[in-house]
């Protein structure tokens, strides 16, 4: 008898069953769990309060990025509100107590926690990777299944290590053909939010395929897969391929020796077989993606730099009402070319966009320019992104046209810390949220991929990139 | 965890599509160590200007339904973080259910974990709650979990969908990790079983 052709994500989710109730529920095990300072304590304080231990330390990490400054001065406890103090000696607390794996703030391996967690070789294919953190999603990158979870969750993980759940449902997101010049991971991972919607993908396992995602290197994937959750998609996958293998060799963490062949043999098989059924599936093509920025407070509400801010009367139903209050709160108005949209702040960084190829590509912008706006900083997602920029001299580029180069954190992308926007401000961000007050109350955010932030920031108002580039990013 | 089994009380309309876990509670309440005390902060920035008067047209403020307990919502409620505060906030104000079209898949989970009953309903039924709950504090509806209906002011009854686990967990006020742990002999042999097949992880 021939197996029924199964998804990546069935594929995963069988290998991870501990129990199936018969109405279906799941008790799914989890390998890697991921902890940070937010969403943590009261977790760590219900084990404490019901006497249970962490079941597995050694498939547990922890790292405080939310809240931390990242000014260079950041060693100094006064540069921290008390709470955000407590919240992270907390974490301290019980990193030891509970003998997890930790990197404190003081550690050049800090950083926001999804950076680290594929850095450090934690995050391996095949696995189920949580964290109390909505953007775990990254991790699909290397064809892990991976969700945030709120703070019982945690507190489940950590007693059990084990989740309990229902299978969602297959979706499949193909990018055919090759993206055009100063096209990225981060215009297409808008793009397919624009097209889906933000509750687009909600019940659903998203796997991005196709040519353009295979030629995307693994911090754009990252990219792709951490906004999954944008789209309402609690996980999204990419399958495993020779460029994924690659990024884990070697890491701290990573199997080795025979482990490392064994394990290789059995990330051969994280594939979609051949007919395997999705409940869902969109296609984009690669060659109609063009460089985009959001003009609203929602994900989906995206579009190319070519483009206008549209109009309340584009829209149907409840959409017309949240429109007409983006714009307003925007400050924008119907018809606005969006690149005249001018620009107070941009910002750098994020789990979306703070590797080193993000960091690359927006120094190739600025290389020998200057800043034409207020304020500018770039937040490397890790001490060991921020080394590695400064010793390829991507660092003395930012310096030079007049960013702040930052310590690692989550820094503005959420505003949990010193780095917040003022009421009315505009920022061009990397990050994955244009809520409102989500980068400070008040605060205006146009979402935009790293290399049309440097040029927002060279311009001073939102800015094609292409008009820039005098070499390919 | 509070059992949930009946509820009759006011219902607040709060039709804004996509309300998101930021609005619900801003990042700047997330930086406690406890699960209570975020009623106070409940939609923080949509219900106080930036001095900390209360906006009175805002739902909340209004005197009809300061002492609301259900929220009829527009579509996609709860989208964005994983943050557990946007339930623990609600919970704390004293809101048991939240009526809508959809929710966002983390918050919904994290609703059952705390005793809020999420309820996803066709956007005609929506548009009746939405009405209803219009009518103000004499408008009280009644959401019966055990029958699985919503019943409004003027005696109309609607059937909703509840996965049966979580309807079980919530009629009795249970623990999952309890339950989950009762479970530890398949875990043990799951983890034995992984020892051998995926030896790396």
């Amino acid at each position: 008898m021939t197996a029924a052709p199964r998804t990546l994500y069935d594929k995963i989710w069988d290998d991870h069953v501990v129990h199936q109730a018969e109405d279906g529920t799941c008790l799914l095990y989890i390998d890697r769990h991921l902890v940070h300072e937010v969403t943590s304590p009261q977790a760590f304080e219900g084990l404490r309060m019901t006497g249970r231990k962490v079941r597995a330390p050694e498939k547990t990490i922890a790292v405080p990025d939310h809240n931390v400054p990242t000014t260079l001065d950041r060693a100094n406890a006064a540069t921290m509100t008390e709470d955000s103090r407590i919240q992270v000696a907390a974490l301290d607390k019980n990193a030891k107590d509970f003998g997890i794996n930790y990197y404190p703030v003081s550690d050049v391996r800090q950083g926001i926690v999804h950076i680290v967690g594929p850095e450090q070789g934690w995050t391996l294919p095949g696995m189920t990777v949580v964290c109390g953190d909505s953007h775990t999603a990254t991790h699909g990158a290397f064809g892990s299944l991976a969700h945030g979870i709120g703070t019982s969750e945690v507190e489940h993980v950590l007693a059990t290590q084990t989740l309990i759940q229902r299978k969602g449902k297959n979706m499949k997101v193909e990018i055919t053909g090759s993206l055009r010049p100063g096209v990225t991971a981060k215009d297409i991972t808008l793009s397919v939010i624009g097209e889906t919607g933000t509750a687009g993908g909600t019940g659903y396992v998203i796997e991005y395929c196709g040519q353009a995602i295979r030629e995307l290197s693994m911090e754009g994937r990252m990219t792709v897969c951490n906004m999954a959750i944008e789209g309402g998609a609690r996980a999204g996958l990419i399958a495993p391929d020779e460029k994924t293998f690659a990024y884990v060799m070697g890491r701290p963490h990573a199997p080795k020796g025979a482990k490392w062949e064994a394990a290789l043999a059995y990330w051969k098989t994280l594939f979609t077989d051949e007919g395997a059924h999705f409940d869902k599936v969109v296609t984009i093509k690669g060659e109609d993606i063009a460089p985009v920025v959001t003009w609203g407070t929602s994900p989906e509400d995206v579009l190319p730099i070519t483009g206008v801010v549209p109009s309340p009367d584009d829209f149907t139903g409840g959409k017309v009402d949240a429109v007409k209050r983006s714009l307003e709160y925007m400050g924008l108005t119907p018809g606005q070319k969006l690149s005249d949209i001018e620009i107070d702040t941009v910002f750098i960084g994020s789990c979306t966009n703070g590797r080193i190829e993000d960091l690359r590509a927006a120094a190739a912008i600025l290389k020998g320019k200057k800043i034409a706006v207020k304020r500018a900083m770039v937040v490397p997602g890790s001490g060991l992104v921020r080394a590695q920029a400064e010793e390829e001299g991507l660092a003395q580029i930012f310096i030079d046209a007049g960013f702040e180069w930052r310590l690692a954190g989550c820094s503005m992308c959420l505003a949990m810390n010193p780095d917040q926007l003022q009421p009315g401000e505009r920022c061009a961000a990397t990050s994955n949220r244009n809520f409102e007050g989500r980068q400070g109350r008040g605060g205006r955010t146009h979402l935009l991929s790293p290399g049309m932030a440097a040029a927002a920031a060279i311009t001073g108002r939102l800015t094609d990139v292409r008009t820039l580039m005098t070499e390919e990013v | 965890m509070q059992k949930f089994d009946t509820l009759t009380g006011i219902a607040a309309p709060m039709p804004l599509v996509n309300i998101d876990t930021d609005m619900i509670i801003p990042k700047q309440f997330l930086k406690t160590i406890q699960r209570s005390g975020l009623g106070k902060n409940l939609f923080d920035e949509m219900r106080y200007t930036l001095d900390g008067a209360e906006i009175p047209e805002f739902v909340l403020n209004q005197p009809a339904y300061r002492k609301a307990e259900i929220l009829v919502a527009g579509d996609n409620f709860g989208c964005g973080s994983s943050r557990e505060h946007a339930p623990w906030a609600l919970l704390d104000f004293g809101i048991r259910c939240v009526i809508s079209t959809s929710f966002a898949d983390i918050f919904f989970n994290n609703c059952f974990k705390n005793g809020i009953l999420p309820i996803v309903m066709p956007q005609e039924v929506v548009d009746v709650l939405m009405a209803d709950a219009k009518k103000g504090a004499n408008a009280r509806v009644t959401v019966d979990l055990e029958s699985q209906t919503v019943t409004t002011s003027d005696g109309q009854v609607f059937g909703f969908d509840v996965d049966a686990h979580r309807k079980h967990c919530l009629i009795n006020g249970l623990d999952d990790i309890g339950l989950t742990l009762e479970k530890a002999a398949s875990i043990n042999a799951y983890e034995a079983k992984a020892a051998t097949t995926r030896p790396w992880a």
